[in-house]
């Protein structure tokens, strides 16, 4: 028996807590992991919270405030290995729409004294802001690649999870293409794989949850889509949805909405927050 | 008198674990004088009903699933409902008993999730599901095997479990075939019976007694335990249509502690959502075992005790294993995945019953389907003010107690509510170090 565990800490920003669910849906792997590693700190899972250093850190969650983001700093020095889980760790999530609309805007339409309240006005991902060793994708991430990554990371070798599109994993699965027969709007051509091609099994267009995967051409699927059914505004709007602040959704995104004639985004012009005043 | 029953305390649980999300608990005392109770919130905003302005309808499932990755159902179920009603869409009864399957698939997971992993090991003292699974192994397999049939169930009907992808405005993309859910009914079975089980050791576990008045609110339908629509009730008689909600039901903007809350008008008063809420309210509405499992271990009728909320869940969970073996036993798979109907301006709201409790949605929609207003109301945003004021109730008894001690029985209190604070999109990031 090896007596030193590596330490494992998972810890959250600004996120849904359904990455790191992941983790605990790992319903038959999840004690074996409990002894192959020590849990430091997973405070939706343990109260024993241990301070740093950590041999392997799980981030889930964008980071939208300014005591985040010195949080974030004091845990990459804290951490040997960092590892991003999901899309709002990895590109901002779909709460970096907001990077494209007006931040007060945004916030009026919601909260009605916004001055209360410290936060910035983009979601950025962790790697903006300090060096990420493995970024895993998708919202959620997958159980079995976060199984494949903490098993390969503890092994001291880089994890292998494919970064094909997820028309391959599609052809795959056997499905017959929903835009060749159906003509519906499939970011699949575009977008990594790692769900398993869900959306096209579930006979509807994939809208991009696990993000662009590598080189891919954004240009020529709008081109196809407005070809179709759909015009720029909508074509952008697929495009900025859950990975919105991914590079190359971004700019894709941002060119159809000048196509559209919309100088951004469509959030041109949002009413400010209707509250209640407290009842006596 | 010693300088401690004189002097300002100020006690903190700087973060509450095993919860979903991020809060932290103050409490500020002044010799034996509640000072202030704050369960503080720094999960930052994400500003979902702006962010879904100008989205077309059918992006609103996908879209609030996001906000939380436990009961991400709960979530796409009331929005679509609510687009349905704008646009006056009635879905086929195969579909309605498909959608009441499905919901049963997210309480079981979310309930056995909180059950076994998150609340009981408090009650033997312990840090953790894991540190509980090496005292009662079986047990704690038997819940991580009941919350495996729930994701099972989610990853059949949606797609995957966390953030499912099947469900639409009208019906679903695309129906599950027969075999495929009749593959499920021998798992529906054994849970069946090992929910049972489960119940059983859950009411071995001696739970503090502590009573408190409380506003218990659920929905209730005439002819099913309620979960999917219904008449908004509250415990001390107050009957009203879902459509009415915001009338008696709103959340506040508490200038002093700038965290928006949910408040009963025109009281005022804080009120109780969830599984303890629902039991107290439609007990006589459960599947017969559920009910049976419920009388066996004498679940007390009213209960007033927060604490039986673990019970409550886990009478729950027989529920949706014996509602959901009807739905599975019962299905044909030969109606239309999705209802048609015509894209209209209008607007919508409905009520279901998520893990946790009553959520609330409502939209407004424009002549090209595209989201004009948005408006989410999440259980943990309507608990938020009665975990504050059941603590306030709550700390006179423990005044003698160390601080350390006083910390870690408010924290246990608080998961009582399971508390899902990723949900509670009108949390702010509060500060809490004030005068």
């Amino acid at each position: 028996m090896i007596a030193v565990r590596p330490k494992l800490a998972v810890i959250k920003f600004a996120s849904c807590d359904g990455c790191q669910l992941s983790l605990l849906s790992l319903e038959d792997e999840l004690l074996t992991i409990a002894r192959a590693v020590q849990i430091s700190h997973f405070a939706e899972a343990s109260s024993r919270l241990e301070p740093g250093p950590y041999d392997l850190t799980l981030v889930e969650g964008s980071i939208t405030t300014p005591e985040d983001r010195h949080r974030l700093k004091k845990l990459r020095e804290d951490s040997k290995l960092l590892i991003t889980i999901g899309a709002c760790a990895t590109s901002g999530g779909v709460q970096a729409l907001r990077n494209f609309a007006s931040h007060d805007d945004f916030m009026r339409a919601v909260y009605a004294r916004p001055d209360f309240i410290e936060t910035l006005a983009t979601s950025t991902p962790i790697a903006a802001h300090v060096k990420v060793d493995f970024e895993l994708r998708g919202c959620p991430i997958d159980k079995h690649q976060l199984l494949e990554v903490i098993a390969s990371l503890l092994a001291g070798h880089r994890p292998r999870t494919s970064t094909e599109s997820v028309c391959q994993a599609c052809k795959r699965r056997g499905n017959v293409c929903v835009v060749v027969a159906q003509n519906l709007p499939c970011l699949g051509p575009v977008t990594h794989s790692g769900c398993g091609a869900i959306c096209p099994t579930y006979d509807r267009g994939c809208y991009g949850c696990f993000g662009p995967t590598v080189q891919p051409n954004t240009v020529a699927l709008s081109d196809h889509l407005l070809s179709g059914r759909v015009n720029e505004s909508e074509a952008a709007m697929l495009m900025h949805g859950i990975n919105a602040y991914a590079p190359e959704f971004a700019t894709e995104g941002q060119r159809l909405w000048q196509l559209a004639g919309l100088p951004k985004t469509l959030h041109s012009s949002l009413q400010p927050a209707r509250h209640e005043e407290p009842s006596a | 008198m010693s300088a401690s029953e004189t002097s300002a305390r100020a006690i903190r649980v700087p973060i509450l674990t095993r919860v979903e999300g991020e809060g932290s608990l103050l409490i500020k005392l002044r010799a034996r004088e509640i000072v202030d109770v704050q369960l503080a919130i720094y999960e930052p905003p994400r500003l979902f009903e702006s962010l879904l302005r100008g989205r077309p309808f059918a992006d609103v499932a996908d879209i609030t699933a996001r906000i939380c990755g436990i009961c991400p159902i709960a979530y796409q179920m009331t929005a679509v409902q609510a687009l349905e009603a704008a646009f006056s869409v009635s879905v086929h009864p195969e579909i309605r008993s498909l959608r009441r399957l499905m919901y049963c698939g997210e309480w079981i997971e979310s309930h056995a999730l909180h059950v076994h992993l998150l609340q009981a090991p408090d009650f033997f003292g312990l840090d953790s599901g894991i540190e509980l699974a090496e005292r009662f192994p079986d047990e704690v397999k038997r819940g991580l095997r009941l919350k495996k049939i729930g994701n099972t169930l989610l990853e059949t009907l949606g797609g995957r479990a966390i953030h499912p992808v099947n469900l639409a405005v009208g019906g679903y993309y695309r129906l599950p075939k027969a075999a495929d859910l009749k593959a499920l009914i021998a798992d529906f079975e054994w849970g069946l019976e090992a929910a049972i089980d489960t119940v059983r050791w859950v009411s071995t576990i001696p739970l503090p007694s502590i009573e408190l008045p409380y506003d218990y609110v659920a929905i209730q339908h005439p002819s099913e335990y309620g979960i999917i629509e219904g008449e908004v009730v509250c415990s001390d008689g107050l009957r009203i249509p879902h459509t009415a909600y915001e009338q008696h039901y709103a959340e506040v903007q508490v200038p002093h502690s700038t965290a928006l809350q949910s408040r009963r008008i025109p009281s005022g008063s804080s009120y109780f959502v969830g599984p303890l809420a629902r039991m107290n309210l439609n007990r006589e509405q459960l599947a017969e075992p559920a009910k049976r499992i419920a009388d066996e271990i004498d679940f007390p009728t009213p209960c007033f005790n927060a604490y039986y909320g673990i019970l409550a869940r886990s009478i729950e969970v027989v529920h949706a294993f014996a509602e959901g073996l009807d739905h599975l036993r019962s299905y044909r798979g030969r109606e239309q995945a999705r209802a048609a109907f015509q894209i209209k301006r209008g607007s919508g709201c409905a009520v279901t019953e998520a893990p946790r409790g009553l959520i609330y949605h409502r939209y407004e929609v424009d002549d090209q389907g595209r989201i004009e207003l948005a408006k989410i109301v999440p259980p943990t945003s309507q608990n938020q003010a009665q975990v504050e004021q059941d603590l306030r109730a709550f700390l006179p008894s423990l005044l003698d107690e160390s601080d350390a001690e006083i910390a870690l029985s408010c924290e246990r209190f608080v998961r009582n509510y399971d508390p899902c604070i990723s949900c509670s999109t009108h949390f702010l990031n509060l500060r809490i170090e004030r005068e």
